[in-house]
């Protein structure tokens, strides 16, 4: 029974080597890797990892492909739900959705989907596929952001015959998969660049440097620029503090700080101007991605790096790969821990980090065991930095300077299903409806609205 | 491309730019700021803008050469181009929001200081043009640091300088002026804008807390992305903390905590200092045989 192998292990650099450099920790499979792994798919009739992907990619399609060596055929599949494979096999929470769900994973270990829905994205970078002559319809559409959503979006209207201008805020396009997701995990030259590539070769400009809300509105864009739709896929960049005493000591930076100095500004190599500090102790609080990747970061560059986190293990929001991989690296965690205030010298530098135990009580709202204060559990942790990972909200640029254009109370712009907003004409679509989430489901948004947009503008 | 279309030396170490920026220059008002960067390897500098003009799509920023990336832009020439020209930043000064008849009835006192000068013009310059009232006080440590004096001539009602060695003007700092223009010669204001070196607005607002007089600061906060991603620029006004590039960057103040926005200006200052050396060793020729400068 094919069923009987083992799950293919996967080559990663060695913990040690990698707790030093930033170069990629997973190496992934190779062909043969992949094909054996692929014969584990036990091809169900009914394919529970498919309903359990938030795009719904014909899961053991693309395996059956790979199992038969059309690598062609499995690129093809996928291409047909998600824009960015090579991404999303990367960065997924694969164990809570496809793999998850795998039959294979009641008795032993799931399928690695991820892992091979990465070597199809990355087989299909390495050998592009011709892009298909596109009849253009000479109707314009603007997106505002060019990360997941913007690029899913852009390159399903591109294909779909319009004319698509990507408006980015920073100097380089990506968004989030370049300031905050650290190359050690996504590759930015080797992939991110690769596949906004792609979506250039369909015939999308792109345009850096441009903030929608300051440098253009997105009235200016409708009424001046004359776009027939404009799609907002702004992300959340807004970071969270806690609000506790001694936040704004110097040594205390947000993590969307820490990642955009390290990841964007590339403060890790010299031979960049932009400066980092992590001192010889640091202290990230959260239990997400982005402190996993802050807590690695600081690891990289050379300080002895802890986790904070006010639940225990089995709350962590993170990626159980990334938690496995911190833990691999020497990260120290101290789950039920939860700050308090953080405490300076005379010059007004961080010097340590007060907390308090907790213990787990009732389920909240979230259906979590909401943590408790355990009773005289105070205790000082000296460090030299904190990095407050708590979350991130939409930046609220946009919303405040277009007309019409509404929002919730936790500042995420009002959309239905397929992205339409309040305001007539404009759509949108990830962070910046559902607040911070995955990349897979922002990719399915802007696709998503990539349809709706088609609709809109064909009955207009 | 963010072509430089002109470069002027103005003092020792401080240059003027006028930059090739069509869309910024549309948009661009009183108060706002640009995001700045010269090379792919470059800092994103917030530069407050120091005059635009829409129809011809160029925008000026005055930069001191301080630091290495201070130093890297200033020496680009006539004709190069910067890599990023982000903007226009932040929010525009209030009074441009403001009603003009309400902006009309105040009788303003700008303060500026070295290079704070540069971004002052465009809003003196701006109520200027509405009609509004507006005096202007310019310091600088010697007469040879003075910049903006014959454009801001134009724009004030009333030009005052002050060098701390006497050199031009009077003699003194811009608050003893300050204290010689409201105490002796009876002059009085509705308003007060001071922009300059973070001290000097620290004590611009403790004489006019003391001459009742309300003020609006421009802070040079350090910042990543300019746009409310980081954080790095917090601050704290009125007990709470604030973004200084959406927020601001101009806030009541004497409400800022000038001590602790002094004190996180200087977080990187050892690695800029590091840097600034390293470069200088370079710009000299020399060449690390230890590898520090990798």
């Amino acid at each position: 029974m094919a069923n009987k192998i083992p799950r293919v292990p996967v080559r990663e650099q060695d913990p040690l080597v990698r707790a030093t450099n930033f170069e990629e920790v997973c190496h992934g499979y190779n062909l043969e890797e992949a094909s054996l792994e692929a014969t584990r798919c036990l091809d169900c009739k009914n394919p529970r990892c498919v309903g359990a992907c938030p795009v719904n990619i014909h899961i053991p399609d693309f395996i059956r492909a790979i199992r038969e060596g059309d690598l062609q055929k499995a690129a093809d599949v996928i291409h047909q739900d998600s824009s960015l494979p090579s991404i999303c096999g990367r960065v997924c929470p694969q164990e809570s959705q496809c793999e998850g769900s795998c039959v294979l994973g009641i008795k032993g270990e799931p399928v690695a989907i991820g892992k091979l829905e990465r070597f199809v994205g990355d087989w299909s970078l390495e050998n592009p596929s011709e892009a298909p002559a596109i009849e253009k319809n000479g109707r314009k559409v603007a997106v505002v952001g060019s990360g997941p959503s913007g690029l899913a979006c852009a390159s399903d209207l591109a294909k779909g015959g319009y004319e698509v201008h990507v408006f980015e805020a920073l100097h380089k396009l990506g968004g989030v998969l370049v300031y905050g997701i650290p190359e050690f995990r996504l590759p930015k030259s080797r992939i991110v660049e690769r596949e906004i590539d792609a979506v250039r070769r369909l015939g999308v400009k792109f345009e850096t440097d441009v903030i929608v809300g300051r440098t253009m509105t997105v009235d200016s864009l409708l009424d001046e620029e004359g776009y027939d739709a404009v799609f907002i896929g702004s992300g959340a960049g807004l970071p969270r503090f806690m609000g506790i005493p001694g936040e704004n000591l110097n040594g205390v930076v947000s993590a969307n700080e820490f990642l955009t100095r390290a990841n964007l500004m590339r403060a890790f190599d010299e031979q960049y101007d932009t400066p980092i500090y992590v001192g010889k102790k640091v202290v990230v609080v959260g239990g997400g991605n982005v402190a996993m990747d802050a807590v690695r970061t600081a690891k990289r560059l050379g300080a002895e790096s802890v986790i904070v986190y006010r639940r225990s293990e089995a709350e962590l929001p993170a990626r159980v790969e990334e938690v496995h991989h911190a833990k691999q690296e020497g990260i120290e965690f101290r789950m039920l821990t939860n700050p308090t205030e953080i405490l300076g010298d005379e010059k007004g530098w961080v010097t340590a980090i007060r907390c308090v135990e907790m213990t787990l009580g009732e389920p909240d709202e979230s259906g979590r065991r909401s943590p408790v204060v355990k009773e005289g559990s105070e205790f000082d942790m000296a460090c030299d930095v904190v990095i407050m990972a708590l979350g991130t909200s939409p930046n609220p640029l946009i919303a405040s300077t277009t007309e019409g254009l509404e929002t919730n109370r936790r500042g995420c712009l009002v959309a239905d299903e397929v992205g339409t907003t309040t305001r007539a004409g404009v759509f949108a679509g990830g962070d910046a409806v559902t607040g911070a989430a995955t990349v897979i489901l922002a990719m399915g948004a802007g696709r998503r609205a990539a349809k709706a947009i088609d609709e809109y503008i064909r009955n207009k | 491309m963010y072509t430089i279309l002109e470069k002027r030396l103005l003092a020792e170490g401080i240059y003027l730019m006028r930059i090739e920026a069509p869309r910024v220059a549309r948009s661009a008002q009183p108060g706002q700021f640009v995001i700045v960067r010269v090379d792919e390897q470059g800092e994103r500098i917030p530069l407050t803008i120091a005059d635009y003009n829409a129809e011809e799509g160029w925008v000026t920023i005055v930069t001191q050469t301080l630091g290495v990336s201070t130093r890297k832009l200033c020496a680009l020439n006539q004709g190069e181009a910067l890599a990023d020209f982000a903007g226009p930043l932040g929010r525009p000064s209030d009074f441009v929001k403001e009603p003009i008849e309400e902006v009309r009835k105040r009788r303003y006192l700008f303060v500026a200081g070295g290079v704070g000068t540069a971004p002052v013009y465009p809003q003196v310059k701006w109520l200027h043009e509405r009609g509004v009232e507006v005096d202007v006080i310019i310091g600088a440590k010697t007469r040879s640091m003075l910049i903006y004096t014959d454009e801001m001539r134009k724009v004030a009602s009333n030009l005052y300088i002050a060098t701390d060695d006497g050199s031009e003007g009077f003699h003194g700092l811009v608050t003893n002026l300050m204290d010689e223009l409201i105490e002796k010669q009876g002059k009085t204001y509705d308003l007060c804008v001071a922009i300059g070196p973070m001290i000097m607005m620290k004590f611009v607002c403790l004489t006019t807390k003391k001459h009742n007089l309300g003020t609006i600061v421009s802070l040079n906060a350090l910042m990543v992305d300019g746009t409310g991603m980081c954080g790095a620029c917090r601050v704290t006004v009125g007990g709470k903390t604030f973004f200084t590039c959406v927020d601001g960057p101009e806030f009541d103040g004497h409400q800022v905590d000038f001590d602790e926005a002094m004190r996180r200006q200087g977080m990187y200052k050892t690695q800029e200092q590091r840097a600034a050396a390293i470069y200088a060793e370079r710009q000299a020729g020399h060449k690390c045989k230890v590898g520090l400068d990798k």
